[in-house]
């Protein structure tokens, strides 16, 4: 039995305005199911008003091992933060 | 009978959910006249940020380092990131990218009026750094507290990004204005050409915008079109001086009464003109997005080509 539950992710909006944020994971038989078990483990004190689950088998993930290679042209380029162009006397925000 | 007084119901419901300042998300319900007064403003938006790459990518090749080259290129590439969490955005009320991409053809949906006019000197990417990224802030950070969860969200994410986009203008000024007469001249031309386009850029006067009264009720806009340019030019104002540059402005002078800048009548004719379709680049930009459209047909045909080929089993092939 146990061997044909499937992992699912949790994602849970605490509140309106808000991202829904991973929470963690359950093995359920279906979508359905993954939602009320979810609703059940995740949201007993009032935590979310909004519940996605996931298959995790469905996640396409990008691999740490792959870091460096992965992020390696966006590493150099400190000219994307606002922090390296000086302000001139007189102006305190930009 | 029964369906009206639900509908009522609903809407009552809803705009007590706007009064308490909570968050509409997608799969709640909402009016038809919010899902498309949001639809309308969200792909404006988007476009604005789309066809705002193209005064300013016309500079990278004449950039003149290579560092400048480099900045350029980070921000005209951020610019399409925002198009595209703007997009995504409006996807969340149920319309489709074609739908959008086709209405901005068509001529149904709009842009910021201030990308049709042209980027003729270097300067002008300094200038529409400053000004044209400065008001596209100051109202992006009031929208940052608009009713619509997603839009909500993208504009956080955008106004993080913003600040550079600024500065890196802010500072391209600056340089100028430490240079020699010619540059300086330049800097000064820019501000010129830029400075009443930027203030369009906020629209109508809040008695005569279309829209603005709705959308004020339903909190999609958070602060008036003339708030918000009052904040933008007592912004702009103090930063021209600081670095010697002149607002083109004769009526422009600080009122100590208000606490503000007063400034000038905006020509109204010119911003009709400009919003209906006959400023110096507006079919220009069009001709250039749809040719960019059309031109990456076969990459979308392709992608597709390859989805169905990896979908079918080998199976079914032979």
């Amino acid at each position: 039995m146990s061997d044909q539950l499937q992992l699912y992710e949790v994602f849970i909006r605490s509140s309106r305005g808000l991202d829904h944020k991973h929470v963690g994971s359950l093995h359920a038989d279906d979508p359905q199911q993954a939602l009320e078990y979810a609703r059940d483990v995740y949201t007993r004190r009032g935590e979310g008003i909004s519940i996605w689950v996931v298959a995790s088998r469905d996640v396409t993930a990008s691999q740490e091992s792959d870091c460096e290679s992965f992020y390696d042209p966006l590493d150099d380029k400190p000219y994307r933060h606002a922090a390296m162009y000086e302000l001139p006397e007189g102006v305190d925000s930009l | 009978m029964r369906d009206s007084t639900a509908l009522v119901s609903n809407e009552q419901k809803f705009q007590a959910r706007i009064d308490a300042e909570e968050k509409v998300e997608p799969k709640d319900w909402m009016p038809e006249k919010y899902r498309q007064n949001l639809i309308r403003q969200i792909s404006q938006h988007a476009h604005s940020e789309v066809i705002g790459e193209q005064p300013e990518g016309k500079w990278i090749t004449r950039a003149p380092t290579l560092e400048r080259k480099a900045i350029l290129m980070a921000k005209v590439q951020d610019e399409a990131g925002h198009g595209l969490y703007l997009y995504a955005s409006a996807e969340t009320l149920g319309v489709t990218r074609d739908e959008l991409i086709d209405r901005l053809h068509t001529g149904a949906s709009k842009y910021a009026s201030i990308f049709n006019y042209p980027s003729l000197t270097w300067a002008d990417i300094g200038a529409i750094g400053w000004l044209v990224d400065s008001a596209a802030i100051v109202n992006q950070v009031s929208l940052q507290n608009t009713s619509y969860g997603p839009y909500a969200r993208a504009m956080v994410r955008i106004c993080k990004e913003e600040s550079f986009h600024q500065r890196q203008g802010y500072n391209i000024m600056m340089t100028l204005m430490q240079g020699a007469e010619l540059q300086r001249d330049m800097a000064q031309d820019a501000l010129n050409r830029w400075w009443w386009p930027s203030l369009m850029m906020f629209g109508p006067h809040d008695a005569e915008s279309a829209h603005s009264a709705q959308s004020m009720k339903w909190k999609i806009k958070r602060r008036s079109n003339d708030e918000l340019r009052q904040q933008f030019v007592d912004q702009a104002v103090q930063q021209a001086e600081a670095i010697g540059l002149t607002v083109p402005d004769p009526d422009l002078h600080w009122n100590e009464a208000r606490g503000h800048y007063d400034f000038g009548e905006i020509d109204w004719q010119e911003f009709q003109r400009v919003v209906s379709g006959n400023g110096p680049c507006n079919r220009q930009r069009l001709a250039h997005h749809m040719d960019a459209h059309n031109e990456g047909a076969w990459v979308r045909e392709a992608m597709a080509a390859f989805d169905a080929k990896h979908r079918t089993p080998p199976a079914e092939v032979a």
